[in-house]
């Protein structure tokens, strides 16, 4: 399948113009925090770092309790069992990069030891990196080897497949990495590591969502989209939710189906609900910042 | 291509949660006058005639506006009204001045953009983003590249001198009626000769607003005149002597009764009239894409486009696939109030065309072809059709010949690339055509064989005031835009 980039960036931004106002807005701002998979991913997250972001996850807004907890919090393996604890008797999933996150470069061997310790440690999800170097030589089959070995090591642990599609660049690069990281067990593809800049755009993930509509009609079964990267404000995750709701149809607009990876993203969405609600932008330092 | 026994049994559900609210553009900015008078020789007068005539929204049926109906003694003031301002003032005018004038109603028509655009959907039934965003920065586009030619004639036809015509008697269509104005009266104007211009009966409003930036812009009496009225007026002004070049966008049967009218009289005469275009989809295409390309050629303005991609010539191995796509697709498209920011299909232009879409569509039905619809709730009152489309069209169907001029596709297929050029081809029209392939190589190829004056690769519907746009056999002959839409404003010497 191939795939046009002016007429695929045209939708995109076509879809970004929907007027959505009031009631909309608000349940559209709710439903982007409950999609949330809540990041850190820095060589200095500490303990301490990992425990206060679990707090915002479980309840991101302390003034407003109907306000959803976020979907998962997003960390590096030796994190896991920390966040773990942190967020027991929440409803919030902890994700673990694996992989040799975020390049790939490693042996296979150390990549699965790597997945391994992070699902014993209690990850419910593992997001995983492709191997780019391969998948640009066109060593396709190794790429889908490396997926199929990791998604064996997850047992019942969720994966998702990070493409980083601003290391592919094409979008045609980016349809067959999706249609690879599909057929080799993904439960969810995701754009990026968030190292790499470009990160999510709406365009790439228009793409990426074609091929789980192709996907899903001819096997029914519904992968799930995960765009990371780049995703600050409400306004943007507003028009990513268009674009899934118009592709995709209700059945996505799930956290089980669709995941923002995002850190300051929260923040800006409840900045935005407060506003709907009180009819003026307040202070951002009234909102914590874990 | 996957064929798979699901593929037709799963069925997104594009309603359901998180539905949009709607989004009205508001209308309290805008001044519509109860009555219109013609605009002759710089000044609003009232008909001799006596007649006026109502002009409604298609949208909800309520009367906008009540219009004069210019009679032939009226289309004879304005006739005499342009001669005059042509001898005294635009002829003898220098090109940079004239510029000048055009570049004014540009910047005037972007300051106005809203009022303009709303004007247009209220008229016409067009939805508020297609006016928005197509049919009003258009045609400021057009007055500023024919602006920027005003004082460049000398370098219009290579290697010979040029002057203006004269008298100009354009008739232009209810479906783009703001920007066919543009397109008519741009290159006229800039080219030196005067107007008098006759808007579409259903549609007259965004005309006559223009006529009101004419007369804010301190433009020469009588160089553009405005008057509106129906068949019998446009007959009036394109028949009458003193005219020397008829420009007409419109139908194929009335251009071929000006065309009539027009002969041994010396008049200058360029016609834009129908079109049957073939949107061909070869297997390699990037099929989503593809999808958009046909939406956007088909249901853009509600079919309401001489430029549609009213045939659908799609490879036999990837028909199955991209079928599904479209049925899906019309799904989403929200059909409604056309001042709503998220409307993507408007109203029918007027309750004539709806029953001329509705007659030919239950002679498809007819014949046997199979009816896809939208299926998505049409408002009560107004004129409204669903996006469509056929499929198990053959060649010989009156759906796959004749303009429907409504959202109604028809889907066929075909099997090679010489097989897709025959169809394309087979058509009495030739205005504009649609290529879909990955392939670079076979775009030149096809291109060149496809009997059309626009055609499009892997995308459809794109405008643009520098390029050319005109069409082949029973679609018209001359050319609007660019540089090639100077020659039919200007006499070489």
């Amino acid at each position: 399948m191939t795939v046009d980039q002016v007429a695929l960036e045209e939708r995109s931004a076509a879809l970004g113009k929907r007027s959505l106002k009031k009631a909309t807005k608000v349940a559209g701002i709710r439903l982007a925090i409950s999609m949330c998979d809540l990041t850190t991913l820095e060589g200095k997250d500490s303990p301490g770092k990992i425990r206060q972001m679990c707090a915002k996850a479980v309840r991101p807004d302390p003034e407003d309790l109907s306000v959803p907890s976020v979907a998962a919090v997003c960390v590096y393996p030796d994190l896991v069992g920390i966040a773990k604890r942190a967020l027991s008797g929440s409803t919030v999933k902890v994700a673990s990069v694996a992989t040799a996150f975020p390049s790939g470069r490693s042996p296979l061997s150390l990549k699965i030891t790597d997945v391994r310790r992070a699902v014993s440690a209690g990850a419910d999800e593992i997001d995983m990196v492709i191997d780019r170097g391969a998948f640009l030589a066109g060593d396709l089959r190794k790429v889908f080897d490396e997926i199929a070995a990791v998604k064996e090591t997850c047992g019942t642990a969720h994966l998702k497949v990070i493409l980083e599609t601003g290391e592919l660049e094409t979008y045609d690069n980016v349809r067959r990495a999706s249609d690879l990281a599909i057929a080799a067990g993904a439960d969810f593809i995701k754009t990026s590591t968030g190292k790499v800049a470009p990160a999510a755009t709406p365009p790439v993930t228009l793409c990426m969502l074609e091929a789980i509509r192709d996907h899903w009609f001819a096997t029914g079964v519904k992968i799930g989209m995960k765009p990371a990267g780049g995703i600050r404000t409400s306004k943007q995750a507003l028009h990513y939710l268009v674009i899934v709701k118009e592709t995709l149809g209700s059945d996505w607009l799930t956290p089980d189906l669709f995941r923002f990876g995002a850190s300051s993203l929260v923040n800006d969405c409840l900045m935005q609900l407060r506003k709907e609600e009180t009819g003026r932008y307040r202070s951002e330092e009234e909102f914590t910042k874990d | 291509m996957r064929r798979s026994r699901t593929l037709a049994t799963i069925e997104p559900d594009f309603l359901g949660k998180w539905e949009y609210a709607p989004a009205p553009e508001s209308t309290s900015h805008l001044s519509i006058r109860s009555s219109y008078d013609l605009f002759i020789g710089g000044k609003w007068v009232s008909p001799k005639s006596k007649k006026f005539f109502s002009t409604i929204n298609p949208a909800t049926e309520e009367t906008l506006a009540s219009v004069a109906e210019a009679g032939a003694a009226d289309v004879d003031a304005a006739v005499r009204a342009a001669d005059r301002a042509y001898e005294k003032y635009w002829r003898r005018m220098p090109g940079k001045e004239r510029g000048k004038y055009l570049y004014r109603i540009a910047r005037m028509l972007q300051e106005k953009a809203r009022e303009f655009a709303v004007l247009e959907t209220m008229d016409g039934g067009k939805p508020i983003k297609e006016s928005r965003d197509v049919d009003v920065p258009l045609a400021a586009a057009h007055f500023f590249y024919y602006a920027g030619w005003a004082d460049k004639l000398d370098y219009a036809l290579p290697g010979r001198k040029a002057r203006p015509i004269g008298v100009c008697g354009q008739v232009i269509p209810w479906n783009f009626p703001l920007l066919m104005a543009a397109w008519k009266l741009a290159p006229a104007l800039a080219c030196g000769n005067v107007s008098i211009l006759k808007p579409a009966e259903t549609t007259p409003l965004t005309a006559l607003h223009l006529a009101r930036l004419f007369e804010e812009a301190d433009f020469p009496p009588g160089v553009v005149n405005v008057i509106t009225g129906a068949g019998a007026t446009g007959a009036a002004l394109v028949t009458h002597p003193k005219v020397r070049k008829v420009a007409f966008t419109g139908s194929t049967e009335v251009g071929k009764r000006i065309q009539k009218s027009a002969a041994g009289t010396g008049k200058r005469l360029t016609l834009e009239l129908g079109g049957k275009a073939a949107n061909i989809v070869f297997a390699d295409a990037p099929l989503d894409q593809a999808v958009e390309g046909i939406i956007n050629g088909i249901y853009f303005n509600q079919g309401h486009v001489c430029c549609a991609g009213s045939r659908l010539l799609v490879e036999e191995s990837v028909h199955d696939v991209l079928v599904r796509k479209l049925a899906l697709r019309i799904r989403t498209l929200r059909l409604g109030d056309p001042l709503d920011k998220n409307t993507d299909v408007g109203a029918i232009n007027s309750k004539m065309q709806l029953e001329k879409i509705k007659e030919l569509v239950q002679s498809g039905v007819d014949e046997g072809a199979v009816l896809t619809q939208s299926g998505c709730v049409l408002p009560s009152k107004g004129f409204w059709f669903p996006p469509s489309f056929f499929t198990n069209v053959a060649q010989s169907f009156r759906i796959a010949n004749e303009e429907i001029f409504g959202p109604v596709l028809a889907v066929q297929t075909f099997r090679t690339p010489d097989e897709a050029v025959e169809k394309a081809n087979n058509t009495m029209y030739g205005l504009s055509a649609g290529v879909w392939t990955d392939k670079g190589s076979k775009i030149f190829k096809i291109s060149q064989k496809l009997r059309a004056g626009v055609v499009w690769a892997n995308t459809y519907n794109k405008f643009d005031p520098t390029s050319p746009f005109g069409g082949y056999k029973e679609s018209g002959f001359g050319r609007e835009g660019g540089r090639h839409g100077l020659a039919a404003y200007l006499e070489a010497e």
